[in-house]
C-alpha cells in the first residue's frame, strides 16, 4: 500500500472512534436531558414525601422510596458479612491455587454473569418456595406467613445477585495490601485472625465501601429479582415487617409505564419517577469512584 | 578501605584488651539446611549469635542472607514449599520442634525489614499494636508503653504532640525507627534486621547505627548488610556467606583484617559481590 492510503486510513479510523464516542455521548445526553426536561418540572417536596393516589395519575412515591431504601438495607445487612467473609477466604486462608479456590472463583463470575430474571425465579423457587415453606411448617405450623413474596426474601435475592461485585471489590482492597504489611504482623507475633483484623480490614475497608455502594447502587436499579419475590404493584401501608410486600422505585416505574390507567396523567409522574432514581444511582455510583480514587491516591502515596 | 582496616583494628584490640568469657549463645543452628522446593538455599549453617551483641551476616546477593535471617523466627513458614533440616536454638528451645508455640517465638525475635513499612495507621495505633494484640496493656498503661518505645528510638521528642498524625507522613528515617519501635513495644529479646539502612540517606544511616549501639545493651541484635563499612562500625561478630554457605564466623575485626578463609579475603577486599 502506498503512503497515501495508510494516511487515508490512519484518518478514516480516528474520524471512525472519533465518532462512536460522540454517539455515545450523545445517547447518554439525549436520555439524561429527555428525563431531566420532563422529569425535573413535577418534582416537589410533595412528591417526594406522599403516596400516590387515584390510581397513580396523582401523588407521590414516598412507599417506593422508602421501600428500595428499606430493600437495599437488608440486602446490605446479607451481603456485605458474606461477601467480605468469602473474599477474605479466598485470599487469605483458602490454600493458593487450589482446585476448590479454583471452583469458587468460577462460580462467583458465573453468578455475576447470570441474567436477573434468572436470579428472581431462583428467589422464587428456593427462598419461597423452599426455605419460606420449611419456615412457616417448623414455626407457623404451616399457617403462611414466610411462604409469600416478601422483603426479606427479595433482599436476599438482591443480595445473591450483588455479591460477586462485594466479593470482588473486596478481594481487589485485600490484594493491593503489601505483603510486608502481612509480614509486620506475623513477625509481631499476630495470629492470621488478628492480621485480617487489625491489619487488612482497616486497608480494605475503603474497598469494602466501594463494593458496597457498587451492590447497593445496583441493587437500587434492578427490577427482575424482586419481581416475583417480593414487590407489590400497590400497598397501601409502609411495610413495617420483614414478611410484608413493599413497593419499589423501578418496579414503581415498570408498573407505571405498563399498567397505568391514564397514560397521559401518569406521564409526568412517570418521568420524575425515573429521574429520582436515576439521580440515586447516579450519586451512589459517584460516591463509589470518589472513594476508590481517594484509596488509589492513598495506596500511591503509600507505595 | 583504609577507614575500615582502622576501626576494625579498634574493635580487634579491643576484644584482644578485654579476654571475656564466652557467654552461651543466643541463637544457634546446627547443620541447618534449607529449601525452597528443590532448591538448596542454606547448607551446613552452623552459627553461635552472642547475646546483647550485634552481629552483621555480610555476603554477596541472593547468598542466602536474609533467608537465614528469616530462619530465626520461623518467616519462612509463610512460604510455600520451604523445607528445612537441622536444628535451630534460641537460647535452649529448640524452635523448629513441632510444639512450638510460633506467636511465643515471634514476640521473641521479631524482624525489622527494608523497607520502612509501617501500617498507614497513626503513629500510636502503630506504636499500640504489639502490645494491643498480645493483651499487654491498654489505656494508661498503653500510652506509657508507646512513649518509652518512642523514647528509646529517639522518637518521642519530635512525635509527642502528634502522636495521631498517620505513620506514612514521617520521614523515611523516622518511619524505620517507627518501625523498631512497634517492635519493641512487642518486649523481643533478639532484633532480626533485614538491611535496615538500606532505604536511607547516609546521615539517617549513621543515627540508626548509633540507636542499635544503644539497642544492644539490651537485645540481642542480628543485622543482615551489604555495606562492609556498617558491618566493620556497628557489629562485634560477623559471619560471610557465599552460595547458602557460612563461610567464615568469627570476631568482626578478626573478619575483616585477617580473614581466614580465601573466599572471604576475596570479597571484603572486593574481588568479587
Ligand atoms: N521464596 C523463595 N522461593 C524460591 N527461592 C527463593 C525464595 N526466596 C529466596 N530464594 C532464593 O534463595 C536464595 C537466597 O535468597 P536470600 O533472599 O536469602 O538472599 P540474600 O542474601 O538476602 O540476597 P539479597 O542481598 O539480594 O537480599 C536466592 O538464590 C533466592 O533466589
Ligand atoms: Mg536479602
Amino acid at each position: 500500500m502506498s503512503r497515501r492510503w495508510i494516511n487515508l486510513f490512519t484518518h478514516l479510523f480516528t474520524a471512525l472512534t472519533g465518532m462512536a464516542c460522540a454517539l455515545v455521548i450523545l445517547l447518554v445526553a439525549i436520555i439524561l436531558g429527555n428525563i431531566a426536561y420532563h422529569g425535573i418540572p413535577h418534582l416537589s417536596w410533595r412528591f417526594l414525601t406522599t403516596a400516590p393516589s387515584s390510581g397513580m395519575t396523582e401523588g407521590g412515591i414516598f412507599p417506593a422510596i422508602f421501600g428500595t431504601a428499606f430493600l437495599v438495607l437488608l440486602m446490605t445487612i446479607a451481603v456485605v458479612p458474606l461477601g467480605v467473609c468469602t473474599a477474605i477466604y479466598l485470599q487469605e486462608y483458602a490454600p493458593v491455587k487450589s482446585k476448590w479456590v479454583h471452583l469458587v472463583r468460577m462460580a462467583i463470575q458465573n453468578l455475576a454473569g447470570v441474567p436477573a430474571i434468572v436470579f428472581g425465579l431462583f428467589g422464587l423457587g428456593f427462598f419461597i418456595e423452599f426455605v419460606g415453606r420449611r419456615v412457616d411448617q417448623i414455626f407457623f405450623s404451616g399457617q403462611l406467613y414466610f411462604g409469600q413474596p416478601a422483603i426479606i426474601w427479595a433482599a436476599l435475592t438482591m443480595a445473591l445477585l450483588t455479591l460477586p461485585t462485594v466479593v470482588v471489590s473486596t478481594e481487589e482492597a485485600l490484594r493491593v495490601v503489601p505483603r510486608s504489611h502481612r509480614e509486620v504482623a506475623y513477625a509481631l507475633g499476630a495470629t492470621r485472625w488478628q492480621m485480617v483484623w487489625y491489619v487488612l480490614l482497616p486497608q480494605a475497608i475503603g474497598g469494602i465501601l466501594t463494593g458496597t455502594i457498587l451492590a447497593v447502587s445496583r441493587g437500587a436499579g434492578e427490577v427482575a429479582p424482586i419481581l416475583f419475590t417480593g414487590a407489590a404493584y400497590y400497598l397501601p401501608y409502609l411495610p413495617s415487617r420483614l414478611n410484608q410486600q413493599f413497593m419499589e422505585l423501578g418496579y414503581h416505574v415498570y408498573v407505571m409505564a405498563t399498567q397505568s390507567p391514564d397514560v397521559d396523567a401518569t406521564k409526568p409522574i412517570l418521568y420524575s419517577t425515573v429521574f429520582v432514581l436515576l439521580t440515586l444511582t447516579f450519586l451512589l455510583n459517584f460516591a463509589a469512584i470518589l472513594i476508590r480514587s481517594h484509596i488509589r491516591r492513598r495506596l500511591a502515596a503509600a507505595r | 578501605m583504609e577507614e575500615l582496616l582502622i576501626m576494625s583494628q579498634a574493635a580487634l584490640a579491643d576484644s584482644v584488651l578485654k579476654k571475656e568469657e564466652v557467654p552461651a549463645p543466643k541463637i544457634q543452628t546446627k547443620d541447618l539446611a534449607l529449601y525452597y522446593g528443590n532448591f538448596r538455599a542454606l547448607k551446613n549453617v552452623d552459627i553461635s549469635i552472642p547475646p546483647q551483641k550485634i552481629t552483621a551476616l555480610i555476603g554477596p546477593s541472593g547468598c542466602g542472607k536474609s533467608t537465614l535471617l528469616r530462619v530465626f523466627n520461623r518467616m519462612n513458614d509463610l512460604i510455600r514449599g520451604v523445607r528445612i533440616s537441622g536444628q535451630v536454638f534460641l537460647d535452649d528451645q529448640d524452635i523448629y520442634h513441632p510444639d512450638t508455640d510460633l506467636i511465643a517465638l515471634r514476640k521473641r525475635a521479631g524482624m525489622v525489614f527494608q523497607r520502612p513499612n509501617p501500617f498507614p495507621i497513626s503513629v500510636f495505633k502503630n506504636v499500640a499494636y504489639g502490645p494491643s494484640i498480645h493483651g499487654m496493656a491498654s489505656g494508661r498503661e498503653l500510652e506509657s508503653i508507646v512513649e518509652r518505645h518512642l523514647r528509646a528510638t529517639g522518637l518521642w521528642d519530635d512525635l509527642k504532640d502528634k502522636l495521631h498524625i498517620p505513620a506514612l507522613s514521617l520521614s523515611p528515617e523516622q518511619q524505620q525507627r517507627l518501625c523498631i519501635s512497634r517492635l519493641l513495644a512487642v518486649e523481643p529479646e533478639v532484633l532480626l534486621m533485614d538491611e535496615p539502612c538500606s532505604a536511607l540517606d547516609p546521615i539517617a544511616t549513621a543515627r540508626i547505627e548509633d540507636l542499635l549501639f544503644e539497642l544492644k545493651k539490651d537485645y540481642t541484635i542480628v543485622i543482615v548488610t551489604h555495606n562492609m563499612q556498617q558491618a566493620a562500625r556497628v557489629s562485634s561478630s560477623a559471619g560471610f556467606m557465599l552460595l547458602g554457605e557460612l563461610v567464615e564466623f568469627g570476631k568482626t575485626g578478626q573478619l575483616f583484617t585477617n580473614p581466614i578463609d580465601p573466599r572471604t579475603h576475596d570479597y571484603i577486599t572486593g574481588r568479587f559481590g
